[in-house]
């Protein structure tokens, strides 16, 4: 996937909430302390192309997301869609800009409004954008997830689809704006597993015949591997490793990737059980460690580690990794 | 009225960790909590029996189900630990509360015995005094553990143990798991929608579908070997991060409504394979094999 047209491009994006202490410390301490959720990070995902960006909870995917879609504001960086500077945006463009990249929330059970049918919940963006055609587009919609015959569902309401029709509906309604660029955050993560792979389908089918463009944040590697082209791995708000699906599961250059990796259970009774590499857990992204910010639970940590942080340096083409273990010849 | 479990049979010796999988609402926390006899009051049991040592747990008398049984015979790990510890007390005080209540033992010979728990499931025992908020989430989950084996149970019912963690901190209870079973040998039910966390912990699985067990066996064979239509749709869909790049096949439509459950066999209007008899007559559990046992009527078996 080394060639193709870049769709998005996210620079040296970062995004820090701060930390409210009280009155008397906000005057008095000199420094504020803030949650750097997103810590400088830069990547490009190609036109079709399925970017994974996988991590703990914590790690900063979501708000990744929800930067890039311009849902909150960035503390810095750029990132475009296209040409078009998506933090330079103003209020009419975000409009537009809004037609063409949308959002997939995780749960389907919260994000609709369980008092708008089916039909409204779909067809609020053509109002909101004052495109015509509502029926057609709405009924063209619910045909594109496979909610077939569609007028059979334009007047229910949330509380009568089950789990895996929601999130179908949630779909048709990020899709009616034909846009080309979709967030999906945990897409299939409160789905059973034999709906899941539904999902995952029909995601596919919309890549291959519309040419959509998505970035799957998720935190369960398992299921990446069967849908990203590409995954970065996520740590404190920076990037460990980025690599293509196979390349990355199957040759993990950071330390972080491999406890990740050796950590998932494989559903075969007869393969290797999971196993732990690493000790501790993620810790707070206020008080980040200094240097390498893996290197407090890193087995093989040095003494650099402590003190400088790594950078995110190509190893090969289409993989890069942010370790001192990984020299660059 | 919702039929969550209907006509559900295992057998668990003593020493096996059997993982009961299935989709929600199918019925596995139901079928634990029938065993542990702590449905809610609305839930009848209107037929069957559960045998813990040749001992039916439905004729027992309350209070002796309480102060013999569970606990000290039969405990659970309850879904959703991060929220089963109570905010306001100690750890330590409330691991030792369960000891007292079930045992003739001084205050501070139970507080020994939370000491050695804690340190039984990888927490420094001093961390007692603690309080649930000053724990992370591995360790809460690490405590509940250490509470449910407090009495020495023979039987833990782990219900979905691992679902909310990390991966890493899943990856280090699973191993606890492990290491508390060849330990103390103890029997286990995991219940979990995570087949692989079943590959990785149990040596038996049952699946089960709309309140039945479409089949069990040993977990070598539900997963190698899987009959029913259902469990190989359910395995030939579950992603794996090793071995060859599975393509999907979707099992068509959703799980069924328990209120009005399909006619026949529960599984017919999403099973690729179904006959007439499959939508008219309800299938029996049937031994194909030592040990394995299927509730479908295709005979390809």
């Amino acid at each position: 996937m080394s060639s193709g047209e870049v769709l998005i491009k996210v620079n040296n994006l970062r995004k820090w909430f701060p930390v409210r202490t009280g009155l008397v410390q906000d005057i008095f301490s000199r420094k504020k302390r803030y949650v750097k959720a997103v810590d400088g990070i830069s990547f490009e995902i190609k036109k079709r192309e399925i970017y994974g960006l996988a991590g703990e909870s914590g790690c900063g995917k979501t708000t990744t997301g929800r930067v890039i879609m311009r849902l909150t504001e960035p503390t810095e960086g750029e990132a475009f869609l296209g040409e078009q500077d998506i933090f330079a945006l103003t209020k009419s463009q975000l409009n537009e800009f809004r037609k063409k990249a949308q959002i997939i929330f995780q749960d389907p059970y919260e994000s609709l409004d369980p008092r708008m049918n089916i039909y409204d919940f779909i067809a609020e963006p053509l109002v909101v954008h004052k495109i015509g055609d509502e029926e057609e587009r709405v009924a063209n919609a619910l045909k594109t997830v496979e909610l077939n015959p569609p007028e059979e569902y334009f007047y229910r309401f949330p509380h009568e689809l089950s789990g895996g029709q929601r999130q179908r509906v949630a779909i048709a309604r990020a899709m009616i704006l034909n846009p080309e660029f979709i967030v999906a955050d945990e897409p299939v993560s409160m789905l059973d597993v034999s709906i899941r792979s539904s999902i995952l389908k029909l995601m596919f089918k919309l890549r291959d015949e519309l040419g959509i463009s998505y970035l799957y944040i998720t935190h369960d590697l398992a299921t990446t591997r069967q849908v990203c082209d590409r995954i970065a791995i996520m740590y404190l708000g920076k990037f460990a490793e980025e690599a293509v699906t196979e390349e990355l599961l199957r040759n993990p250059l950071h330390p972080y990737t491999q406890a990740l990796i050796t950590a998932v259970p494989i559903p075969d009774p007869t393969a290797r059980k999971s196993k732990v590499v690493v000790s501790g857990e993620i810790p707070s992204p206020v008080d980040l460690p200094p240097g390498c910010r893996f290197h407090p639970r890193c087995p093989y940590a040095m003494d650099i580690c402590k003190r400088e942080e790594p950078p995110l340096i190509g190893v090969e083409d289409d993989h890069r990794v942010a370790c001192h273990l990984v020299k660059n010849d | 009225m919702v039929k969550a479990v209907d006509n559900v049979s295992l057998q668990l010796d003593k020493g096996d960790a059997l993982g009961l999988a299935g989709e929600s609402g199918c019925g596995k926390t139901t079928t634990a909590l029938s065993i542990m006899r702590l449905l809610p009051f609305n839930a009848q049991i209107l037929s069957g029996k559960i045998l813990l040592n040749d001992v039916d747990l439905l004729t027992i008398d309350d209070e002796i189900l309480r102060k013999e049984i569970r606990m000290k015979q039969l405990s659970m790990v309850f879904q959703g630990a991060m929220n089963a510890l109570n905010p306001v007390f100690k750890v330590g005080d409330q691991i030792r509360q369960a000891i007292i209540t079930h045992e003739d033992i001084t205050k501070d010979s139970a507080w020994e015995r939370v000491r050695e728990l804690l340190s039984l499931v990888g927490i420094n025992p001093n961390r007692a005094v603690d309080y649930p908020h000053e724990f992370s989430g591995g360790m809460k989950q690490r405590a509940i553990i250490a509470m449910s084996l407090a009495c020495d149970p023979e039987l833990v019912i782990a219900d979905e143990p691992v679902t909310a963690l990390d991966v890493i901190v899943q990856a280090q209870i699973l191993e606890l798991i492990r290491n508390l079973r060849e330990k103390l040998g103890l029997s286990m039910i995991m219940i979990t929608h995570d087949l692989s966390v079943i590959a990785d912990t149990c040596n038996k699985a049952a699946i089960m579908y709309a309140g039945k067990i479409v089949e069990t066996a040993d977990s070598i064979t539900i997963f190698k070997q899987p009959v029913h239509p259902y469990t190989q749709g359910l395995i030939a869909n579950f992603p794996s991060i090793s071995g060859e790049k599975k393509d999907f096949e979707p099992i068509s439509g959703s799980p069924p409504n328990l209120i009005s459950p399909p006619k026949g066999c529960r599984f017919h209007p999403r099973c690729p394979y179904a006959e007439e008899k499959c939508m008219s007559e309800e299938p029996d559990m049937v031994e194909i094999k030592r040990g394995h046992y299927v509730t479908c009527h295709l005979e390809k078996f």
